[in-house]
């Protein structure tokens, strides 16, 4: 269970986010939406020690994060940014294999792990000898969501997790990933683009404008009873080409 | 590390000797004569039975200076002129019982002369000075037709032309500066009657010149004398006085023209000159070429090796500190490039109070000039790795060593490499320098070859000295090779 009390974030003139609120319930899933630069991934970084706030507090699973606590914290949460984040220097299985040997988990438990996820993401496990410029974009995703998922951490933070996946591929991990959540009962922040992926996958979608939550709620919510002209904007702006066809 | 200490080990053995009496020390300075009276003096100190320990071609007179006075030499050759006015700074000359006095509180003495002078003198053909009939300077005013073609220096230099001109009231209307060597061509083909020279230059006896009396005695004597501590053992002493009053101008000239035109091994001029005078018999072991090589070889590895593998064990975690604390990221980087600035040769000058000659002051050295490049690519390799990879790092809950042991400073590595490259590379050439501390190496037959006009030898230190360093080059690019991944 996440909580985030009134945070605020400057950098010089830029306000990233300014006095946020939001809570997270254990397993449910949070999908953080809005226009570039409205401060979603300066949000993830907060929560996760990674930025601190110039004001407001984080809570995680009922523990205040703080210098001391960060570490502890962060083993619990599975982080996945835009580009993957692999290391280039370690093998797909190093990369992996990283967090588990520090937490001194046995090489069986590793390899029991990576097979399961490996058929969770659809990744070859044979491939994971392979350094991550040898995968596609959309299979370095997956192997990263994989190193975030070793620990079988009860929390998610995914910053655009599916972003240069193509539309394929893309269908079947949106599925995939909700099996994911649901099934191991995950509680998730995950940031996109893409309204129609939000609210496939968000039991809430938080929409963000300028550093601030401007609504919240369900898809039908969301589009049905926009709350003010920003909203409906951006509602149709993101209405797919095709339906426009018919 | 095995390697290391096993470098470490035989190279304290070899300087500290393992002899029951501690060796008499002799040093010398850069140029041939020097050279031969250090002979001189190791080989008929030798002779009583005493162990010498011959440090040839030093840097310059203060590096000996400085050796006597911290007791890393016992013993150099050096002149009466050079010790009042550059040593101590006089502006009159000295005789030597003033100058003994004067040096005393240093417990240093100076012997009586050797018998010759080294000084600035004029020189002409010598068949043409017969044919106008002039012996001394004073007879060149009855001559203001004839061609001047002086060095630059002297030239310049109050105790040079300008005092000369004034003294004895010559003509200055036909004087060209040129170079020293020209002007012994000059002279051959008759473009130019006079030049200065040193009293007893090599080329006196071969340009068959005829060396102008100083008859206002206008030149301070530079007379030739060996310089020793005062501590030195007193039978030592002795046999240095048996050497006063024994070498005359024309034997200097002819000795180091010997070495220097007639291409003779000090050792060997050295010898005969005192078979001649004291029938001393030495057997005379002419060491060859390859045996010479393996020798400065294995020296001059010694210095690059050990000092860049110390410099290695604390650049690296300086750099690290740097990047790690930004409270003395500056102070660290601007002090590293500090040491880098100060010239080589300086450098080596300022060990030597500190860790004497030889091999350790220079290994100190070639220490601090390693440490720039290794401390500034480690820094700027770990600062430059990439901002989502940090995040990445940072967020799967890993602590900050593990963060710098698995991913940081392997992310870094090709620039830590580069960085030990570029220092190695340095380091085997600076390296040569070692040779005017009296370290050896590469340096040694570069600076005989120098002092003796002689490229191959020159060459036997510079060629292998640039194989060293492709060498060096080749094998950190195996190492990068070996740690490369994908990209
Ligand atoms: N380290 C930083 N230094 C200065 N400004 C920053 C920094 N990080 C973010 N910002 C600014 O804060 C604002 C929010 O950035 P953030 O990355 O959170 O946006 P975002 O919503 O994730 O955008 P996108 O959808 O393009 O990823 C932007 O104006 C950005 O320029
Ligand atoms: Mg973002």
């Amino acid at each position: 269970m996440i909580k985030v009390r009134n945070i605020t974030k400057k950098y010089g003139a830029t306000i990233a986010l300014q006095d946020v609120t939001l809570a997270v319930k254990k397993g449910k899933t949070v999908a953080l939406i809005g226009p570039s630069g409205c401060g979603k991934s300066t949000l993830l970084r907060i929560m996760l020690g990674l930025v601190e706030p110039d004001s407001g507090q984080v809570e995680i699973n009922e523990a205040l994060l703080s210098k001391e606590s960060a570490l502890e914290i962060r083993q619990q949460v599975g982080y996945v940014i835009q580009k993957g984040g692999l290391f280039p220097h370690l093998t797909a299985y190093q990369n992996c294999a990283l967090l588990p040997k520090h937490l001194k988990t046995s090489k069986d438990e590793i390899e029991e792990r990576l097979q399961e996820l490996c058929d969770l993401t659809g990744i070859e496990i044979g491939d994971l000898s392979k350094y991550p410029s040898q995968f596609s974009g959309g299979q370095q995703q997956r192997i990263s969501l994989m190193r975030a998922l070793m620990m079988d951490p009860p929390i998610l933070l995914l910053d655009e997790p599916l972003g240069s996946i193509d539309p394929l591929v893309r269908y079947d991990l949106q599925s995939d990933l909700k099996d994911i959540f649901k099934r191991l009962n995950k509680t998730v922040v995950l940031v996109t683009h893409d309204l129609g992926e939000a609210g496939f996958l968000g039991d809430e979608i938080v929409l963000m404008n300028q550093g601030q939550i401007i609504q919240k709620g369900t898809i039908q919510s969301i589009v049905k009873h926009p709350n003010n002209e920003f909203v409906s904007q951006f509602v149709k702006a993101q209405r797919n080409h095709l339906e426009e066809i018919e | 590390m095995k390697v290391l200490l096993f470098i470490i080990a035989t190279m304290l053995i070899h300087s500290s000797g393992l002899m029951a009496q501690d060796p008499i020390r002799v040093g010398s300075k850069l140029f041939n004569e020097s050279v031969i009276l250090g002979e001189i003096i190791t080989q008929s100190i030798e002779n009583a039975g005493f162990d010498v320990e011959y440090s040839d071609q030093l840097g310059g007179t203060r590096i000996l200076w400085n050796a006597l006075l911290t007791d890393e030499l016992d013993i150099y050759p050096d002149y009466t002129g050079t010790i009042v006015f550059e040593l101590l700074g006089e502006t009159e000359p000295l005789t030597i019982a003033e100058i003994n006095r004067k040096i005393e509180v240093f417990g240093i003495q100076i012997t009586n002369t050797l018998g010759f002078n080294n000084t600035y003198a004029l020189g002409m053909r010598m068949d043409h000075a017969e044919d106008l009939g002039i012996e001394a300077i004073s007879d060149l005013r009855e001559h203001p037709e004839l061609n001047f073609g002086f060095s630059n220096e002297f030239l310049n230099r109050a105790d040079g032309w300008p005092g000369i001109q004034s003294t004895y009231n010559l003509d200055g209307s036909n004087v060209t500066g040129l170079d020293h060597d020209l002007a012994y061509r000059g002279l051959e083909n008759e473009n130019i009657d006079v030049i200065d020279l040193y009293s007893t230059d090599a080329e006196i006896d071969y340009y068959e010149l005829k060396v102008l009396e100083d008859d206002f005695g206008f030149f301070p004597d530079y007379a030739a004398v060996i310089v020793y501590r005062s501590d030195l053992n007193k039978d030592v002493q002795k046999l240095l006085g048996n050497l006063e009053f024994t070498i005359n101008e024309a034997d200097m000239i002819s000795m180091n023209a010997d070495v220097k035109l007639k291409g003779i091994d000090d050792e060997i001029v050295a010898y005969r000159f005192l078979n001649g005078i004291f029938g001393i018999e030495i057997t005379h072991q002419s060491d060859n070429r390859s045996d010479r090589l393996k020798e400065t070889t294995i020296d001059h590895l010694i210095l690059v090796g050990v000092s860049l593998a110390l410099a290695i064990l604390l650049a690296i975690p300086l750099g690290i500190a740097a990047f790690q604390f930004k409270k003395i990221e500056q102070l660290i980087l601007s002090m590293v490039g500090i040491l880098q600035t100060i010239p080589s040769l300086a450098l080596l000058v300022f060990m030597i109070p500190l860790f004497g000659i030889g091999t350790i002051p220079a290994m100190a050295a070639l220490f601090i000039y390693s440490l720039l490049p290794i401390v500034r690519n480690t820094h700027s390799g770990l600062v430059s790795m990439n901002n989502g990879l940090k995040e990445s790092a940072v967020a799967l809950g890993l602590p900050k060593s593990v963060i710098l042991k698995k991913i940081e400073l392997p992310l870094a590595l090709p620039s830590i490499l580069a960085g030990i490259k570029t220092s190695a590379v340095i380091n085997v050439g600076t390296a040569t320098l070692g040779a005017l501390i009296g370290a050896g190496g590469y340096g040694q037959p570069i600076l005989t070859g120098i002092r003796l006009d002689d490229t191959a030898l020159i060459l036997e230190g510079a060629i292998p000295a640039a194989v060293l360093a492709l060498l060096a080059q080749w094998f950190f690019d195996l190492i990068e090779k070996r740690f490369s991944y994908p990209t």
